[in-house]
C-alpha cells in the first residue's frame, strides 16, 4: 500500500500555475528521485506535502486516510519529516542539541523539569551510529563537515517513528566524499522502511540511490517510472522539454 | 587497536579543563582578580571592608540589569530602553508609595509596568517585525517621558508608610552584612543561569540566536519566546529600579541615564555575542564586576574621572577583540 498518495493536486497563486495536476503514490521503503528545472514545481509540491500551505486543488491522503495540514508540525504529527536545504541547523548547538530542538527531552515532574542532557547525547549517539556517521553528539555543528551536517539533519527525522522524509537538494553544496556519505544515510533510512523523496538537480546522486524517478516540467508530471526504465539522457530531454512526455 | 565507530561517536573532544580556558568569562574573571589584587597592594584604600562593599553593592544594579540583556543578546536582539524603564519603574514605585500605597503595592505597580513595557516591546518586534534596535530606541524616549510625567520631573524622597521598608529593601544587609543587593543579584543570577542551561525556553534561545530560521523549522515557538524575553529584560531593569531606589532613597527623573551602554558593555565583556547565540548569567556579572573595579580604581588612582569613558570603552574592544583572535584561529 502506498505510504502517501497524492492525488490531482493544483497549486496556483494568483494568476500563477505551480502545480498543475498531479498525481502520485510513494510506496515504504523507496527513494523516489523528484527532478525538473527551477520553477518546474517541485519545491511548491514538497512544501504541500510538508504542510507550509494547503494545495488549491485535489486531496493528499496518508495510509489511506486523507491527510489535511495546517502547519508544517502537522505534517511531522503524521511523520512527514522534511530535511531542508540549508539543513536549519544551529551552528552555536550541539549535535544533539540539533538534533532534538524543538522537542527536548526533559526530566523531573510537573513545571520542575529540566533538559535530560545525558539520555539525548546518549540517543543521538545510537543514531549517529545506526546511519554510521562519525559524528560526535556533544560537538558544536558550527566545527562539522558537510557530511557530519547532513547527518545531523537527517538523524533528527528518525526521532520519531518517520514514515516519509523528504530531502530538498541533500548534495547540493558539499563534497564528492560526502556526497557519497550522504547517499549512504539514504540508503539506511530505506532500509528501515522509510519512504524517501529526494529532490535534487543532480543526475547521477538520483541514478545512484533512487528506485524511481519523477520528473516535473511548468507544473506538470511529465514523467513517472522506474529508475531501471529510465536513463540519464531521457530523464535530462525530460527536464529540458526536449522530450514531451512519456 | 583499530578504533571503532562507537568509540569516536562516544568521544569527548573537550575535557572541562579546556573548555574553561577557551572561555572569555574565564579571562574576564583573571582580569578581575589581577585588578583586585594590583590595586590592594597600589592603594591603601581599595582592599577596605567600606570599598569593598561599596563595590559590590555598585555591581549589583548593573549586573541585574544585564542579566535580564542577556536573555535578549543571547537570542540576537538588543533592548536599549532598560535605562528609561529602571527609571520609570522606580518612579512608578516611588509616585505609588508617595500617594500613601504600602510597599506591596508599589511594588507591583512597578513590576506591571516592566512587563507592559517589555511586553510591547517584544510584540512590536516578534509579531511586527520591527527592529530591535529602534523600538527599544523609541522606548528610550518613552519610558523617560512618562517617567517625568509620573512625577512631575520632581524629586520624590518620601515613600509614605512604609518609607522604612523600602530603604531597608534596598540599603539594608540582613545576612552576614552582605548589602542586600549583592544577595538579590546572586539569586538572580543563579535563576538566570538555571534556565539558561536546563530549561527548554533556554535552549530555545540559543537556537533562535544560532539560527532564527532553523529554529521556526523545527517547530520552536519562536514569537513568544522573544516577546518573552524583552519582557524579562524590562523586568529585571524593573527589579534592579524597586532595589536601587530602597538605596537610594530618592528618585529623579535622571536615574538609569546611559545605563544602558554599562549594561550592553557587561554583557559583551562577559562573553555575549551581539550577534546572537552566545552568552551566560556568569558573565554579565562578571563584566559588570569589571566595569566597576576599573571606575573604582580610577577614582582610588587619582585619575581624573573623564578618563572613565575610554577606560571601559577599551575594555569592551579588548572583549570583542579576543573573540575575534579565537575565531580566526578556528577559520584557519
Amino acid at each position: 500500500m502506498a505510504v502517501l498518495e497524492l492525488t490531482n493536486i493544483s497549486k496556483h497563486f494568483g494568476a500563477i500555475q505551480a502545480v498543475n495536476d498531479v498525481s502520485l503514490s510513494i510506496e515504504a521503503g523507496q527513494v523516489v528521485g523528484l527532478m525538473g528545472d527551477n520553477g518546474a514545481g517541485k519545491s511548491t509540491l514538497v512544501k504541500m506535502i510538508a504542510g507550509n500551505f494547503p494545495p488549491s486543488h485535489g486531496t493528499m491522503q496518508m495510509d489511506g486516510k486523507d491527510l489535511v495540514l495546517h502547519k508544517p508540525v502537522e505534517a511531522r504529527q503524521h511523520g512527514i519529516e522534511i530535511v531542508h536545504q540549508d539543513l536549519a541547523l544551529c551552528n552555536n548547538l550541539t549535535a544533539a542539541a540539533n538534533v532534538y530542538l524543538g522537542r527536548e527531552l526533559r526530566r523531573g515532574v510537573g513545571p520542575f523539569r529540566i533538559l535530560d542532557y545525558a539520555a539525548m547525547y546518549k540517543r543521538a549517539g545510537q543514531i549517529f551510529a545506526e546511519l554510521k556517521s562519525e559524528t560526535r553528539p556533544r560537538d558544536l555543528v558550527k566545527q562539522m563537515s558537510g557530511g557530519q551536517r547532513q547527518a545531523v539533519a537527517i538523524a533528527r527525522t528518525m526521532l520519531s517513528q518517520a514514515k516519509i522524509v523528504l530531502m530538498d537538494e541533500p548534495t547540493a553544496a558539499i563534497s564528492v566524499r560526502q556526497v557519497a556519505e550522504v547517499l549512504n544515510l539514504i540508503r539506511h533510512l530505506r532500509d528501515q522502511g522509510i519512504a524517501v523523496v529526494l529532490i535534487s538537480h543532480r543526475m547521477p546522486d538520483v541514478f545512484d540511490v533512487a528506485d524511481r524517478v519523477i520528473v516535473m516540467r511548468r507544473g506538470r508530471k511529465v514523467a513517472d517510472k522506474t529508475i531501471a526504465s529510465s536513463s540519464p539522457e531521457e530523464v535530462t530531454g525530460l527536464i529540458t522539454g526536449a522530450i514531451e512526455q512519456v | 587497536m583499530a578504533v571503532t565507530l562507537d568509540q569516536t561517536i562516544a568521544q569527548k573532544q573537550h575535557t572541562l579543563l579546556s573548555r574553561v580556558f577557551a572561555s572569555q568569562t574565564f579571562w574576564v574573571v583573571i582580569a578581575v582578580i589581577l585588578a583586585c589584587l594590583f590595586l590592594s597592594v597600589a592603594t591603601d584604600s581599595f582592599a577596605t571592608t567600606k570599598n569593598l562593599y561599596n563595590i559590590t553593592r555598585n555591581v549589583t544594579f548593573v549586573a541585574i540589569v544585564a542579566l535580564g540583556m542577556t536573555f535578549v543578546i543571547i537570542t540576537g536582539g538588543i533592548d536599549l530602553s532598560v535605562g528609561s524603564v529602571l527609571c520609570l519603574c522606580s518612579m512608578v514605585l516611588a509616585v505609588t508609595m508617595h500617594a500613601g500605597y504600602g510597599i506591596e503595592v508599589g511594588i507591583a505597580a512597578s513590576i506591571a509596568t516592566a512587563l507592559i513595557i517589555g511586553g510591547f516591546n517584544g510584540i512590536l518586534i516578534a509579531y511586527l517585525g520591527f527592529p530591535p534596535f529602534v523600538v527599544t530606541l523609541g522606548m528610550l524616549s518613552i519610558a523617560r517621558s512618562l517617567a517625568m510625567v509620573a512625577s512631575n520631573n520632581t524629586v520624590v524622597f518620601q515613600f509614605g508608610p512604609d518609607h522604612d521598608k523600602l530603604l531597608a529593601l534596598g540599603g539594608g544587609a540582613w545576612v552576614f552584612g552582605i548589602a542586600n543587593p549583592v544577595l538579590y543579584t546572586i539569586l538572580l543570577a543563579l535563576i538566570t543561569g538555571f534556565t539558561l542551561r536546563w530549561t527548554k525556553f533556554g535552549r530555545h534561545i540559543f537556537a533562535i540566536g544560532g539560527n532564527e530560521h532553523a529554529a521556526t523549522l523545527t517547530g520552536v515557538p519562536v514569537r513568544q519566546i522573544k516577546v518573552a524575553v524583552y519582557m524579562i529584560s524590562a523586568l529585571a531593569a524593573g527589579i534592579a529600579g524597586i532595589i536601587q531606589t530602597g538605596w537610594l532613597g530618592a528618585v529623579t527623573t535622571n536615574l538609569g541615564n546611559g545605563m544602558e551602554l554599562q549594561v550592553i558593555a557587561a554583557t559583551v565583556i562577559g562573553g555575549a555575542n551581539l550577534a546572537g547565540g552566545m552568552g551566560t548569567a556568569f558573565g554579565a556579572v562578571v563584566g559588570a564586576a569589571l566595569i566597576e573595579v576599573i571606575r573604582n580604581s580610577l577614582g582610588l588612582l587619582g585619575i581624573n574621572a573623564f578618563w572613565q569613558g575610554t577606560f571601559i570603552g577599551s575594555a569592551i574592544l579588548m572583549a570583542v577583540l579576543f573573540d575575534r583572535i579565537r575565531n580566526f584561529r578556528r577559520n584557519d
